[in-house]
């Protein structure tokens, strides 16, 4: 008993048209990869080289894992169709274990791998706090904007108490900002983000409701600001230019319009920039 | 024909029930039940599709007042998306693939008459239910369904001012969850025990088909994470209405202080992921035993390393408890701990991959044809395959960097989990419907509802991975208001009308279905020429699977071309076959 | 188990509810499965009590920000046991004993030759007794919890009180459970199931009620020295 008959003429060309679909996916997929038609935007901190590096190479290794794979597969589904009584003898075999062994250590190899050879960049970026003379900015979330506090002259954060929040009334009120501490009085509060370019930049995030996460793409920078936490974070910006920062945890029904945006200057900017926010407050 | 042996005893015997309430809607039938689960996945996904098609209308047309729903706000998008996750992931992918067909099939692939405990099981079935009609009913109270994400981080889902949605919406949601918990739990609890301590003689554990050893761990997995999520439910309930501070710390809303103090959001992060985790395991393995199953039967040839696929299996359920740190990596978590988490969640890759090189080594040599369960395995391959891929470079920290909380994430679990599982659940439709119908389905039909799906999906999730590379973020409700955004809006726009091919596509399923259960070819015992016990049985199967005889097993379920048999496929309970090798 | 053909020996009728003969392989096999569906129904339990643990370790812990400050402050509170909780552990240990004696009476019962009664009176009063038991402790746990509210903690006051609620009170909802058990095997005699089915009920119900002692014991342990 069996089928022995002739597969019909539908059922032998669906061997190709498999391998045809199957392989257009893979390759127009793959062009849109290579061609970079959209793509990571351009990097303009001093971890974004490294870390694009270490993303080429997982782009190049995966590729080549992704092609294979898809073309093997379209290529089987073809070669092995049945052709009725024309189809070679089915190889009754339960696998090979030496296979096994060599593709299990290979993938272990390749995956592990790739993850240490990214380690030392996470580790620069992560394991390590900001220098000890980085310019410290302060950056609260909540629903839905981003402030951006500077230390001032006396390079300590005033207190902020919650019970002062007025959200509504933007910049210092907003944070709660307790201007009865002499620390408060030389605090600059801000919408936009400002920075001097080639500078270590460390980034103190906090939260007044829910998690936010301040994102800023050209800097390959990410990390979430939680409510009862003061994250530590840093990067150094090495172009000036000015650069979307998006908050990128879902945080309420103003998730997608809360932005805002990082200006990258020079030194001497920066410094005229601070010295007149600091004379605004007289 | 050949005989099949069966055992010189009477199986444990109750006999089939009367009237139309204990057949049909209290049923201890595991086969009703099943059917009953997988028809509720059935309306799940429907509205689960319809959600996502509302999702996508509104992110490219914002302003486009719809009928009926009228002008679709940014906490009504944000309402959508929290809804479609959630629906599609515990009513959808956790119910239709184990609940459904592995309800139906579990006991007759092992030899057994029913599940363990049937009144549990008929009770697991119901308790699901009436967890699907309270998340439904989460829409139609004040402040409507909750705007947090299937994901639920506290404090947004902690606090009932921090948004619409927020407030009862927000307890039904935890409410349904935990109904959702309790009646998978009674499941997990049948399918462990039918597995240990009912299969029939000769039935060991190394000659059940990859589908059992499927359910089986699926079901573990199931055991030790729900409960984890009950514990996180439980605790965000007394947050939310006890005024108890398991997850929110000093906040205020809207500068209004909400009496919470000292509680930790990243617990929840913890809880729900230790339970996220294993559940995208839970949403897949099915999938791979079934694409295991139907790779062998239409290659006409075993799987490609039997025993390898057991451990694979095995592997994934174990390594899936140790990783959950990877969806935590930009949450403020230490960094050592993410770099162990990262290091874990490459080494699960593994197992996968191992997977995906043995279904390859099936199809070699084989000698294959292309029925429609066929089609939806292949796809799967791929799918699995490309999902697969994103897979290491979200697990890097490094890398997660740029890529978290952006399109690349959903791009990625979309393929590997929904799609792919998907593709699971279609190509067991068509595998056994036969057997549960008596009827064929239309394999012309199934050929336009295998391309408009296959293409349709991969038109639809790849360009994701580009959005997400250009830095375009998850969850926003529109792109108007960053400026970059607007560059990315035509690739929106592309996948959107994807969206609505491939939806539409899947009324051909629906077409298919229905009408082939009244008017489908008729369906022989073993259409498939196929080896695993529910092709000995009658079709569909009688009350106790097997007319009062209990299987006895002779060989393991993957016996094609044989050398020196009659026929291409030798039956589990065929005369044993002389060893391979 | 097999005979000389190699298959098994044919199995007597269907067991369960019309009074087949305990104590054939039937009755073993209907209590093993029994046992081995309690042992697995245990295990989420297990693992939400070892996820509340861990969010108790956790919290205890944590310090937190204050937000005026800018620093980190630890808040945790222990809270002072009632002593009635200890009174209440050995009316659960009591009812633990009271349970086992019930247990194995009944099997006992099911295991030996039909036509041989014990006095069905003893059997019942075990059973009886350790419902009581438990009823008495569930009411010893919420007189408990009115002392802890008369001394100022609620659920919400500190996060230890809160984790002392929720840990007694998630326990007492299982042991409810317990108690239902027991109500339905006390009568289960009366809904004329067989002996070999009481037995098993019994013998489940058993298991159940010393892990739920096991487990408060732990509870308390937990709250008490792991401050």
């Amino acid at each position: 008993m069996g089928k022995a008959e002739n597969p019909t003429r539908g059922a032998r060309c669906m061997g190709l048209v498999l391998l045809v679909i199957i392989w257009l996916i893979t390759f127009v997929s793959t062009y849109f990869f290579i061609a970079k038609t959209w793509w990571l935007p351009v990097g303009a901190s001093a971890a974004a080289a490294g870390i694009d590096h270490h993303f080429t190479t997982t782009f190049i290794l995966m590729g080549i894992v992704f092609v294979a794979a898809q073309v093997s597969l379209g290529g089987l589904v073809w070669i092995y169709r049945d052709r009725g009584s024309s189809s070679s003898k089915v190889n009754y075999s339960h696998g090979n274990t030496k296979l096994e062994v060599v593709w299990t250590v290979l993938t272990t190899v390749l995956f592990v791998g790739l993850n240490l050879a990214s380690s030392s960049i996470w580790a620069s970026e992560r394991f390590r706090a900001a220098e000890a003379d980085a310019v410290r900015v302060e950056v609260t979330g909540m629903q839905f904007a981003w402030y951006f506090r500077y230390p001032g002259p006396d390079g300590k954060f005033g207190a902020t108490n919650p019970e002062l929040e007025d959200a509504s009334a933007g910049g210092e009120a907003a944070l709660g900002l307790d201007t009865k501490d002499p620390a408060s009085k030389d605090d600059v509060v801000t919408g936009t983000m400002v920075v001097p370019v080639n500078r270590e930049i460390e980034v103190i995030l906090r939260a007044h409701d829910v998690i936010h996460s301040f994102f800023i793409p050209t800097m390959r920078f990410k990390q979430d600001a939680v409510p009862g936490l003061a994250i530590h974070m840093h990067f150094t910006a090495i172009q000036t230019g000015e650069y979307e920062i998006l908050c990128a945890e879902l945080c309420g029904l103003g998730h997608y319009k809360m932005h805002g945006m990082l200006k990258v200057v020079s030194q001497e900017e920066f410094d005229k920039w601070l010295a007149a926010r600091e004379a605004e407050k007289q | 024909m050949a005989t099949h042996e069966f055992a010189a005893q009477e199986s444990h015997a109750h006999g089939a029930p009367q009237g139309f309430i204990r057949k049909w809607v209290f049923s201890l039938d595991h086969k009703v039940i099943g059917l009953q689960y997988y028809f509720l996945a059935l309306a799940a996904v429907f509205v689960g599709m319809f959600l996502s098609l509302l999702m996508r209308i509104h992110l490219i047309w914002p302003t486009l007042p719809l009928p009926i729903l009228g002008d679709i706000k940014p906490e009504t998008y944000l309402t959508l998306v929290t809804m479609h996750g959630t629906i599609m992931v515990f009513f959808v992918l956790t119910t239709a693939p184990q609940g459904g067909f592995g309800n139906y099939f579990l006991p007759i692939q092992i030899g057994a008459p029913d599940m363990a405990f049937p009144v549990l099981n008929m009770l697991s079935f119901w308790t699901t239910f009436l967890g699907f009609i309270v998340m439904i009913a989460a829409f139609f109270v004040a402040g409507g369904a909750p705007l947090h994400g299937w994901t639920g981080y506290a404090p947004l889902s902690a606090l009932q001012s921090s948004g619409p949605g927020e407030g009862l919406g927000a307890d039904l949601w935890i409410i349904s969850i935990a109904i959702f918990c309790i009646g998978a739990l009674m499941g997990a609890l049948n399918f462990i025990t039918t597995t240990l301590d009912m299969r029939a003689k000769g039935m060991t554990m190394m000659r059940m088909p990859l589908t059992v050893w499927a359910w089986f761990v699926t079901a573990i997995l199931g055991l030790l994470a729900f409960g984890v999520l009950l514990s996180a439910g439980i605790l965000l309930l007394m947050d939310r209405n006890l005024g108890t501070s398991f997850f929110v710390p000093l906040v205020t809303i809207n500068g209004q202080l909400t009496g919470h103090k000292g509680g930790s959001p990243l617990l929840w992060q913890h809880l729900f992921w230790f339970f996220g985790h294993p559940e995208v395991y839970i949403a897949i393995l099915p999938a791979m035993g079934m694409a295991s199953q139907l790779l062998s039967v239409f290659s006409r040839k075993p799987i490609f390393g039997y025993k390898a696929m057991v451990y694979a299996i095995l592997g994934i359920g174990f390594l899936g408890f140790m990783v959950w740190g990877h969806h935590m990596f930009m949450s403020g978590m230490s960094p050592y701990t993410a770099f162990a988490f990262s290091i874990m969640t490459m080494g699960i890759g593994v197992p996968s991959a191992i997977k995906t090189f043995n279904w390859l080594g099936t199809l070699m040599r084989g000698r294959i044809r292309f029925t429609s369960p066929m089609l939806f395995a292949i796809g799967f391959v791929s799918l699995f395959v490309t999902g697969g891929i994103s897979g290491p470079f979200l697990a890097q920290p490094v890398l997660d960097i740029q890529l978290h909380d952006t399109y690349f994430v959903p791009a990625h679990f979309h393929l590997i989990m929904g799609v792919a599982s998907i593709f699971g659940i279609f190509a067991a439709t068509y595998y056994w419907f036969p057997k549960m119908f008596g009827r064929m389905m239309s394999e012309s039909l199934a050929r336009w509802h295998f391309w408009f799906s296959f293409i349709g999906t991969y038109a639809i999730f790849m360009p994701m991975h580009y959005l997400g590379m250009a830095g375009m973020p998850r969850r926003y409700s529109q792109m108007t208001e960053v400026a970059y955004l607007h560059d990315l809006i035509p690739l929106q726009k592309f996948i959107t009308y994807a969206a609505f091919i491939t939806i539409a596509g899947q009324l051909i399923f629906l077409v298919n279905l229905f009408w082939s259960m009244f008017k489908g070819k008729k369906a022989s015992d073993n259409p498939w020429e196929a080896t695993t016990l529910e092709w000995i049985t009658a079709t569909p199967p009688p009350h106790d699977n097997f007319g009062g005889h209990t299987p006895v097993v002779h060989n393991g379920p993957y016996e094609y071309n044989v050398p020196g048999a009659p026929r291409d496929y030798v039956m589990q309970t065929d005369p044993e076959i002389e060893p391979a090798h | 188990m097999l005979d000389d053909d190699g298959v098994l020996p044919p199995v007597r009728g269907g067991g369960g509810d019309d009074g087949s003969g305990p104590g054939l392989p039937d009755y073993a096999a209907r209590l093993r499965r029994a046992r081995l569906g309690l042992l697995v129904a245990l295990t989420p339990v297990i693992m939400l009590f070892v996820s509340f643990s861990s969010a108790y370790v956790v919290r205890q812990g944590l310090p937190t920000l204050d937000p005026r400050t800018n620093a980190l402050v630890r808040d945790w509170i222990p809270v002072t046991l009632p002593k009635l909780l200890l009174i209440n552990t050995g009316v659960l240990i009591l009812s633990s004993v009271f349970m086992e004696l019930a247990r194995r009476q009944i099997r006992s019962k099911a295991t030996s030759d039909p036509g041989v009664f014990a006095g069905d009176q003893m059997r019942v009063s075990w059973l009886s007794m350790t419902l009581v038991l438990g009823l008495v402790f569930l009411f010893g746990q919420w007189t408990a919890w009115r002392q802890l509210a008369a001394n100022g903690f609620y659920v919400a006051t500190t996060p230890s009180s809160s984790f002392v609620y929720l840990l007694t009170g998630t326990h007492a909802v299982h042991l409810m459970g317990g108690v239902l058990a027991l109500f339905v095997a006390g009568i289960a005699s009366l809904l004329r199931r067989s002996v070999a089915t009481r037995s098993i009920v019994v013998d489940v119900t058993a298991w159940y009620w010393h892990f739920m002692a096991g487990l408060w014991i732990y509870i308390l342990c937990l709250l008490e020295f792991a401050s």
